[in-house]
């Protein structure tokens, strides 16, 4: 059996003196699995600190046993909100095929196979038609999805998505697990921060649930509890299993 | 010894520094101090669109109030355009400060340009508005700008409530019901009125340091608004008078630079004691 | 033809060459919202060229680059640590360190008696594209003519190597710097290291300006660097337009300052020439008024 997609131990991470996670140790298995928490419990800091683009206090990641210099061509990153001028002149293909610089050359036109493969992205995500429109130029939405779009283009091994699915509408979302689920089929692994709890026995494997912490992990069957829920959402109303599935 | 035009000099730049001092802080807390930036080059073109005027009316070209009155004047354009600029949502505001500050001043150099080959304007000491000559100033200078410096201070005291929840916190200010609109315009004119008359005595390039620095320093040592005004005031008043004498004792340095070094020196000090107050 | 050899060619060419690498590294710090890191490295390069020049005493091109340089990543850093430990916005921040560097630059100046050679106030403020010429040339024969064409004023040299350095660097590293502007998070994810990126894309940008200074002056580069660049993201939406089309659109600007400021009063029956450099900045700012015009109207209907 090849080493875990992604195996966290006790990591803790700080904004100042204030801790957002404390340690977390946790592993995930392949698959799709769903990162559930209440607002400010921690997710979006997991994915950041797990990718090093925030700084760890404590604790090591590793991906598929490898430390993170090693493992970066095998993993994609969709960050929550992306922090962009919407004003640069690109198109959202130009957006798409800039995932795949570490395999071109930095210089002269893309490749047209390279080309062909970002297409294949914007198409995934059901934005073919608008490859040539200027970022500024699309709805909310369909900037999330251009994004979208720019992480399967990185074909990693490992996504990690920060709620690839906040903006997008009904249609959209089906469209997308579903190439989501094309990506396990084809031995991919998926980590993706979720808000809607109805979608969940329905769609991933495993859930991660935090509140600055770990507070339950493991298959949906298992961990997707309501007394696990309940101590993350810190029985604010929210939406529990039962209710979901009712 | 300090003799009476010297004195009168560093009462003038001292003033200066105070008006500066004070009007700074609150352009630095409402994010607009570079602005000063943008205002001190856009008005050579002006200064020297005046002094070819007054020399072509057969005037006496050394006069200080037509050269302000025409800084003022194109320090305002200079900032409408930069309204225009950043209104279109394209150009940034940093973009829009840097083509309005560049493209004026090159006019101004054009200006100069055609100045310098006109008979009654070459004396006036043009391109000493660059980077500031205070040996230059008179008694009548020094007067202008100690009115003005009380003068801010005034406005700053009576508005002093209005505009620290301006400054604070815009959204809360206008849900208040404050004239925000008004209030911004008020700070804006002060800024104007204090780059202009900062021109002569400390040059249009480094203008900006006499209101970023003092103010800067400031805020590193006081808790409140009241302490950072009066502490950005006394700095202000201390690099203007410093860099005063120092520059009317080697008169080739320019008065501007040593304001500006003058001011570094006091926000190093400031710093210094920040650190080792939060060590 | 002779005389506009001597006299124009080695302006024509410098200012080109200079609007050309500023109009072209310009769009790097438009779209990464930096202009003003432009003007503050315009203006903070001055106090490394003066010590450059001061300690080998000749202004040959390498020690006044490498000063400048130095003065340039210097000011960089002391932006980012002011920022970090007074707590400054940006603009104050940049605002604080250049104006320092360059009093510091103009004391320099002074101390070290470099204003009793070639580099003064003046050339700091205004450029010296007039004093450009060319005494060697004896007609067209003289472009091909070694000899003659050593006798090339040498800032021009300097230019032209930092200009074939631009467009090298542009167009080898493509690609990563348009991740570098557009989103630089994402290239730290892709496994860019977006800190060196940063740093030698600015130094690049301060090696521009130190060769422009010497043409248009410390102030004029700011023009060179910004409006191009402005004007052309008031056009365009397409990367390659914005970036190649800014280089484009500077050198033009300084082809035409330098055409206009001889002739043009000529032409108006006045007998004095008019600032290059002015002119060449205030055409850069006229340009971006026009594209400003042009879009209001084109969003207009
Ligand atoms: N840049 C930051 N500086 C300081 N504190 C931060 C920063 N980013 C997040 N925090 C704090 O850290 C905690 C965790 O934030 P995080 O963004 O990881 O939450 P999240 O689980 O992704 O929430 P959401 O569902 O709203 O996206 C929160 O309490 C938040 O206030
Ligand atoms: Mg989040």
């Amino acid at each position: 059996m090849s080493a875990p997609p992604v195996e966290i131990q006790g990591l803790t991470v700080r904004y100042g003196e204030r801790p957002a996670l404390t340690g977390v140790n946790w592993t995930a298995a392949p698959g799709l699995t769903a990162i559930l928490g209440p607002n400010g419990a921690g997710k979006s800091t997991l994915l950041k600190a797990a990718l090093g683009l925030i700084p760890a206090a404590e604790g090591q990641v590793r991906f598929f046993g490898l430390p993170l210099e090693q493992a970066r061509p095998r993993l994609a990153y969709l960050p929550q909100r992306a922090s962009v001028d919407w004003d640069f002149p690109a198109s959202a293909l130009d957006v798409v095929a800039m995932a795949r610089l570490p395999r071109t050359r930095w210089f002269g036109r893309l490749p047209r196979a390279e080309r062909e493969a970002a297409r294949a992205a914007l198409a995934a995500v059901g934005m073919a038609d608008f490859a040539d429109r200027q970022i500024g130029r699309l709805s909310g939405g369909q900037q999330q999805r251009v994004f979208l779009a720019r992480a399967l283009a990185q074909e990693a091994d490992l996504f990690l998505m920060d709620e690839p699915l906040a903006a997008v509408d009904v249609v959209t979302e089906q469209t997308i697990l579903a190439v989501l689920h094309g990506l396990v089929r084809a031995g991919k692994s998926v980590l993706m921060v979720h808000h809607d709890l109805s979608l969940v026995q329905a769609h991933f494997d495993q859930v991660l649930i935090l509140a600055g912490r770990v507070v339950g992990a493991g298959p949906v069957a298992e961990a997707f509890t309501e007394p696990a829920i309940a101590r993350a959402f810190g029985g604010l109303p929210g939406r529990t299993p039962t209710e979901a599935a009712a | 010894m300090i003799g009476h035009n010297t004195l009168v000099v560093l009462l003038g730049c001292a003033a200066l520094g105070v008006a500066a001092g004070v009007v700074g802080s609150f352009a630095l807390l409402r994010g607009r101090a570079l602005l000063a930036d943008a205002i001190g080059h856009a008005a050579l073109p002006g200064v020297v669109l005046a002094a070819m005027i007054v020399s072509l009316l057969g005037g006496e070209s050394r006069a200080l109030a037509p050269l302000l009155l025409g800084a003022a004047l194109t320090g305002v354009l200079g900032l409408l355009a930069l309204r225009r600029l950043t209104a279109s949502g394209r150009i940034r505001p940093d973009a829009a400060i840097a083509v309005v500050l560049s493209s004026f001043y090159a006019l101004g150099t054009v200006g100069l340009s055609i100045a310098q080959t006109l008979p009654g304007v070459a004396q006036a000491g043009l391109s000493s508005f660059i980077l500031g000559q205070a040996a230059t100033l008179t008694e009548s200078d020094a007067i202008l700008a100690g009115a003005l410096a009380l003068g801010c201070v005034a406005v700053a005291v009576a508005l002093f409530q209005p505009l620290r929840a301006l400054c604070f916190d815009e959204a809360f200010a206008r849900a208040q019901g404050l004239p925000v609109r008004a209030l911004d315009l008020t700070l804006l004119g002060l800024l104007l009125a204090v780059c202009v008359a900062g021109l002569p005595a400390v040059g249009l390039v480094l203008v900006v340091a006499l209101l970023v620095v003092p103010a800067a320093a400031a805020r590193l040592l006081a808790g409140r608004l009241p302490g950072m005004l009066a502490l950005a005031a006394l700095f202000g008043a201390v690099a203007g008078a410093g860099g005063a004498l120092v520059s009317t004792r080697f008169a080739s340095i320019p008065t501007g630079a040593a304001v500006v070094l003058g001011g570094l020196v006091l926000f190093a000090g400031a710093l210094g004691v920040s650190r080792m107050r939060r060590a | 033809m002779t005389d506009f050899l001597r006299l124009d060619f080695a302006a024509l060419l410098a200012a080109m060459l200079a609007g050309g690498t500023c109009g072209l590294l310009g769009s790097f710090l438009v779209l990464r919202r930096e202009s003003l890191l432009g003007d503050a490295l315009s203006h903070a390069v001055l106090p490394g060229i003066v010590v450059g020049f001061a300690l080998t005493g000749l202004r040959s091109a390498w020690p006044m680059l490498l000063g400048a340089l130095g003065a340039a990543l210097l000011a960089t850093v002391a932006i980012t640590w002011i920022r970090r430990a007074a707590r400054l916005e940006a603009g104050a921040a940049t605002g604080l360190v250049f104006t320092g560097f360059f009093a510091l630059g103009l004391v320099l100046l002074e101390v070290t008696g470099a204003r009793n050679a070639d580099l003064d106030i003046d050339c700091v403020l205004f450029g010296q594209l007039e004093t450009l010429v060319w005494l060697e040339a004896a007609g067209l024969a003289s472009l091909l003519d070694p000899a003659a064409l050593a006798g090339l004023p040498r800032q021009l040299g300097l230019l032209a190597g930092v200009a074939l350095a631009a467009c090298l660097f542009v167009a080898a590293f493509w690609r990563p710097l348009k991740l570098l502007c557009f989103d630089p998070d994402f290239a730290r994810s892709l496994g860019l290291r977006v800190g060196r990126w940063e740093i030698l894309l600015n130094l690049m940008i301060a090696a521009a300006a130190v060769a422009a200074f010497e043409a248009v002056g410390s102030i004029l580069v700011i023009a060179l660097l910004v409006c191009p660049a402005a004007a052309l993201r008031l056009m365009t939406d397409r990367y390659a337009v914005q970036v190649w089309g800014g280089a484009a659109l500077g050198a033009g600007l300084g082809a035409a300052g330098v055409l206009l400021a001889g002739p043009l009063p000529a032409a108006l029956g006045l007998d004095f020439a008019l600032s290059a450099a002015g002119l060449i900045g205030t055409l850069a700012g006229l340009t971006v008024a026009v594209a400003l015009q042009r879009r209001r109207r084109f969003q207009a209907l």
